[in-house]
């Protein structure tokens, strides 16, 4: 029921939107809607059982011809993204407040719609459902970018939308081949997804087939070139809610989809798969070294860290399965952060080229103080949240093959060279004409920053809790690949 | 029993200042702040002492040998049953003798900084990051895991990076921190695998597990893994790479001379008596594995040492900022401690080399922060780093004079100070291993003789300087310091380390072999000679002896070109040369490769859109005719 309530919540809270007109008052109640739903989530912590598998179970008997039962639950997994979610969306909202966009009510409309599909797409226990929560969250996060976002967006937006869908696309059709291969009654449920019988060579191409969706929403190299441009010029928040939240969806279809049903062609192909994200980290790192748009940066690093969390999942080792579970969260809330600070600074000095910057720490020391936190927390500084996930990460690639964990570890080189080197450019040094005259950290800034930095350090120092919840998820899925 | 659970507050209290003056450090008056962290530093300083009574001399050993005690001990993070993460208080001689080095230095310079950074803006941010950084680094010493170890490794290189940048609207400042936590960064990425291939391999972080002689660590040491070396000797390998970095080793030491635009007592508390030595403890820590699993790796470490601490003395002949002399001193002084762990043996006279080292570290944290306090105090007084622009100060400077030569006689190792003391036993056993090694050490021994006096001589005596206002000495709350650690350099060498920091725990006998101490103190009396007739006076010698010497003059006063070969391969070779090609190879060919398939697309589409042109006569044509076709296809495969 619980998992139902948080699936619709949001939803109604869009419709009900859509009646303002005010936008102070718009504002407001978006984040009170989304503060009762991170509420609502914490409730569903506090009922979750940490021994069981899958939990707070909810069944509607739609089309049973179909076997479309829509089954909504949560393991670990699916709960600590539920938590994402609704932890890093009023922070969104929030931080957006500052902004005037045209047509508040609409914007902040969109952004409740993504939660439910967000939350429809983590709970969901079958598969056409989950597809169809998958393309319900690309229609607003379209919209967001290409109605509010920069110069270019029209093309930049045109080339997202392709490229996702494309990738969607040969997800669906994967899903209905395993339909029909699922034991009779056939059904799209997740339990007879997983007991599909197929032929090695079925599974060699339902493989890719997810693979290309997937790999396209996280973005692996080469599937890639639609993210720079379009985390540049999306809004914002649309860039939030798509490298925080977005993107964790590929990254969760993996584990939940592909892991356990392609699990004979694992050993073949997914050592392919592994390669080409570590090739994207060293080719990300390496451009991202030379990115003067400090927003640019951002996205071509969060494609750097996304390929590490990928490659640790096809090594099938626990500890680089609880790494990825731990760094998509922890990637989520740093790259939110990132995005939060890049956003102050550019709303007051009009630019976001590193170039242009530079002391801005000299009159803002807070603002300085929670970049470099968050900073730290990117570059994986132990005791921040980067560590716990990096390290379970290299720790199961290294079981796995030290080759390649040797080259995916240059990472930790790579993020400190270019992170340390915007934070340099951008904030210490002289100020001139420019930053001289900018001023500190709002309340409101504040306000946005502080859970940030507390979820960095909480991770980050009691890594524990964030373990346990996944762990048997973890397990579940790995007894399907042996 | 004896109970060390306490010890656990060394190292909190400083985190609890960290806490306190970063937070409230702004409602404080400035001076309140650091009479704080002073107090604070000494309470974990008399702890110390108490700990390291109480561990040397109050409790049992056991067969005659210290042991190792765990004072403290949670489990933080679970992987498997075995595989498991503590944090915790591990003690055992080395890591009771550090308590005592990091705590006394950062009480020293913590009571200094009252003095030396007095109307600085940020004061209490910088007794903040200076809490800060003493709290990393005794959770690096006190470390019952490899993994806690790299954790404030890492804390400590973070602390590092935040006071060289303490003068963040510096661009030097800011640039030199930087480079140096990307450096050893690097250096931490090997650890970090070293790590990783000991844990794969012993599925354990304990050190006393890894320690144990019939631990996993030391009795599989013989597969061969890559290249003719087994599995322990390549994790030990780049385990030692880490040390390097921290302890910058050649190749990775162009970060050290860099992190002296840090204030002057950040530089004598990190950059000379702790952090630095960080990586000959975590070789020390590691030891027995060097030398029973890994004496492959233990021979990379002596070489690295001995090259470093020549390598380094040479260019401190020629540099001119007083700082920087310090840091290439300092540099080869911890190349002498690598190479004396690099040199030594296991258990009893044979690790003399080990006993040594760790004798060197103590008496060198005394007598080199005693330097660089020293070298605070003259830069306070005449605003300046170059010594070219200094002479005739010991009129002027009488404490900071006296404990100064003290502390060059010390580190030039004459009797009875106490570089003499730790220094002779390096050569012993350098000697006794390595006859080329122990040569070299000898020409470095004259070689830090003659530039310390070299130093000596240019800034107390030589020309007299027109100062535009008359260099004063410093006020006592920074020549107190001054005057104890000048104490501690002249006694520490008589501490018998042999019986309480041995390679086995078992004290052994040794005495001063005159046949290896009356060559060494005759060649740094050699080399202070030749700095008295060089600098006391105005000569124009220097410049003969420089333009003699020629390019090999200028490749040194260059720190041979290092920092330019690196700024080569990062800025021309992978800024330039690779990564905008990347860059141009993204946009233009993968990106441009979708686009073309996109363009392919709408091309295509273009062409088949006239077939739904919606005139009912092409339909017809186009239907009749492929009805003709189908007819025609059918009966040819008919006839067939």
């Amino acid at each position: 029921m619980l998992t139902g309530i948080l699936i619709l919540f949001p939803l109604l809270g869009s419709l009900v939107l859509l009646f303002g007109r005010d936008s102070g008052k718009i504002r407001r109640l978006a984040l009170g809607i989304s503060l009762v739903e991170f509420g609502l989530a914490l409730y569903g912590l506090y009922l979750f059982v940490t021994t069981c598998h899958c939990q707070l179970q909810m069944e509607i008997n739609w089309a049973n011809s179909l076997g479309v039962t829509l089954r909504f639950g949560m393991d670990g997994i699916s709960l600590l993204l539920v938590l994402l979610t609704t932890f890093l969306i009023p922070l969104i909202i929030l931080s957006s407040f500052r902004h005037e966009y045209r047509n508040p009510y609409a914007f902040y409309a969109l952004i409740l719609l993504m939660e439910t599909a967000f939350i429809g797409v983590f709970c969901a226990m079958n598969g056409i459902v989950f597809y169809v929560f998958w393309e319900l969250a690309l229609i607003p996060a379209w919209f967001i970018c290409a109605v509010w976002g920069g110069n270019d967006r029209i093309r930049i937006t045109f080339k997202f939308f392709i490229y996702t869908f494309v990738g969607s696309l040969a997800m669906l059709g994967a899903l209905v081949y395993l339909y029909y291969r699922t034991p009779m009654p056939h059904s799209f449920d997740i339990r007879f997804l997983y007991g599909a019988i197929l032929s090695y060579k079925e599974q060699v191409w339902i493989f890719w087939a997810f693979f290309l969706a997937f790999a396209i929403k996280i973005p692996v190299f080469p599937f890639h070139t639609w993210q720079p441009d379009t985390y540049t010029e999306s809004p914002a928040g649309g860039t939030m809610l798509l490298s925080g939240i977005m993107l964790k969806m590929g990254i969760y279809g993996l584990i939940r989809f592909l892991l356990p049903i392609c699990y004979g062609v694992l050993k073949d192909w997914g050592m392919v798969a592994m390669i080409m994200a570590v090739a994207g980290i060293i080719y990300a790192s390496v451009i991202a070294l030379r990115q003067n748009d400090m927003k640019r940066l951002v996205a071509w690093s969060s494609i750097a860290h996304v390929g590490l969390i990928t490659a640790g999942i096809f090594t099938l080792t626990i500890k680089a399965m609880e790494g990825a579970v731990i760094q998509m969260i922890s990637h989520g809330i740093n790259i939110v952060g990132l995005f939060i600070i890049l956003d102050i600074i550019e709303r007051r000095m009009k630019t976001r080229k590193i170039s242009e910057l530079g002391g801005i720490a000299n009159g803002a020391p807070w603002l300085a103080v929670s970049f470099m936190i968050i900073l730290l927390g990117v570059v994986a500084l132990p005791s921040t949240n980067g560590f716990i996930g990096e390290f379970l990460l290299l720790f199961g690639l290294f079981e796995y093959n030290y080759i390649i964990a040797g080259i995916a570890g240059l990472t930790i080189i790579f993020t400190a060279i270019y992170m340390l080197r915007m934070f340099q450019r951008a904030m210490l040094g002289e100020k001139n004409e420019l930053t001289a005259a900018f001023t500190d950290l709002t309340m409101a800034e504040t306000i946005t920053l502080v859970p940030v930095i507390i979820m960095i350090l909480w991770i980050g120092l009691f890594p524990g809790f964030f373990l346990q919840l996944a762990e048997p998820a973890i397990k579940d899925i790995l007894m399907f690949t042996r | 029993m004896i109970t060390f659970s306490y010890t656990v507050f060394i190292v909190l209290i400083p985190f609890i200042l960290f806490l306190l003056l970063g937070f409230f450090g702004n409602k404080f008056k400035p001076v309140v702040s650091g009479i704080i962290g002073t107090t604070g530093l000494f309470t974990s300083f008399l702890l110390s002492c108490y700990t390291a009574w109480q561990y040397f001399f109050v409790v049992p050993k056991v067969g005659g040998a210290f042991v190792k005690l765990i004072g403290y001990n949670i489990t933080w993070l679970r992987f498997t049953e075995n595989l498991h993460v503590d944090l915790g208080v591990l003690l055992d001689p080395i890591s009771v003798m550090m308590l005592i080095v990091i705590t006394t230095v950062s009480f020293m310079v913590h009571l200094y900084s009252i003095g030396y950074m007095k109307g600085e803006k940020g004061f209490e941010r910088f007794f903040a990051f200076l809490s800060l950084f003493s709290f990393a680094m005794l959770g690096l010493v006190i470390a019952t895991n490899i993994f806690q170890m790299y954790i404030f490794w890492e804390l400590v290189g973070v602390s590092s990076y935040l006071l060289i940048g303490f003068y963040y609207e510096k661009d030097t400042a800011v640039a030199a921190s930087k480079k140096a936590f990307i450096v050893t960064r690097f250096a931490d990425l090997g650890f970090l695998i070293g790590i990783l291939i000991l844990s794969v391999t012993t599925k354990t972080f304990d050190f006393i597990t890894l320690t144990d002689p019939k631990g996993p660590a030391l009795m599989q040491g013989g597969s061969i893994l890559f290249m003719g070396l087994s599995t322990m000797t390549w994790s030990m390998i780049f385990v030692f790479m880490g040390g390097a970095g921290k302890s910058a080793m050649f190749p990775l030491h162009i970060w050290l001379p860099d992190a002296m635009e840090g204030p002057t007592p950040v530089s004598a508390l990190i950059h000379a008596a702790t952090m630095v030595v960080a990586g000959v403890f975590l070789v020390a820590r590691m030891f027995p594995i060097y030398v029973i699993s890994a004496p492959a790796a233990l021979e990379v470490v002596a070489y690295v040492g001995g090259f470093t601490s020549l390598f380094a003395a040479v260019i401190a002949c020629t540099q001119f900022d007083i700082k920087r002399v310090l840091a290439y001193s300092t540099m080869s002084q911890i190349g002498y401690m690598m190479l004396a762990l690099g040199v030594s043996g296991y258990g009893g006279h044979e690790g003399l080399g080990y006993m040594a080292s760790m004798f060197h570290l103590f008496t060198h944290a005394f007598f080199k922060a005693l330097l660089f306090l020293g070298a605070g105090a003259i830069i306070h007084a005449v605003h300046s780093n170059y010594m070219n622009e200094m002479g005739g100060l010991r009129k002027y400077l009488p404490i900071t004079h006296a404990t100064f030569l003290i502390a060059c006689l010390a580190i030039a190792g004459i009797p009875p100070f106490a570089g003499f003391f730790s220094k002779d036993e390096i050569l012993a056993a350098a000697f006794e291993h390595n006859k080329i090694l122990w040569a070299v050490e000898y020409a470095v021994a004259g070689l830090t003789a003659f530039y310390m006096f070299r130093l000596y001589f240019s800034v107390f005596w030589g020309k007299e300087v027109h100062y535009h206002h008359t260099p004063h000495e410093a006020p006592l709350v920074m020549t107190i310091p001054l005057m104890l650690l000048a104490a501690g350099s002249i006694f520490a060498g008589f501490i018998p380390f042999q019986n309480l920091v041995t390679s086995d725990g078992l004290p052994f006998v040794k005495e001063i072999e005159l046949s290896i101490a009356i060559p060494s103190v005759f060649i740094a009396l050699l080399g202070i000679v030749i700095a008295t007739i060089f600098y006391r006076k105005e000569t124009t010698l220097p410049e003969k002896l420089a333009k003699g010497l020629g390019g090999f003059y200028r490749a040194a006063f260059h720190k041979f070109y290092f920092d330019e070969l690196y700024l080569f391969i990062t800025k021309k070779i992978i800024f330039n040369h690779i990564s905008t090609p990347i860059a141009w190879f993204d946009r233009h060919i993968v990106d441009g490769g979708m686009n073309g398939v996109s363009f392919v697309t709408n091309q295509v589409s273009d062409k088949i859109k006239r077939f739904q042109s919606g005139q009912l006569q092409q339909y017809a044509w186009v239907f009749v005719s492929g009805a003709i076709a189908l007819a025609l296809a059918f009966i040819y495969y008919w006839t067939l």
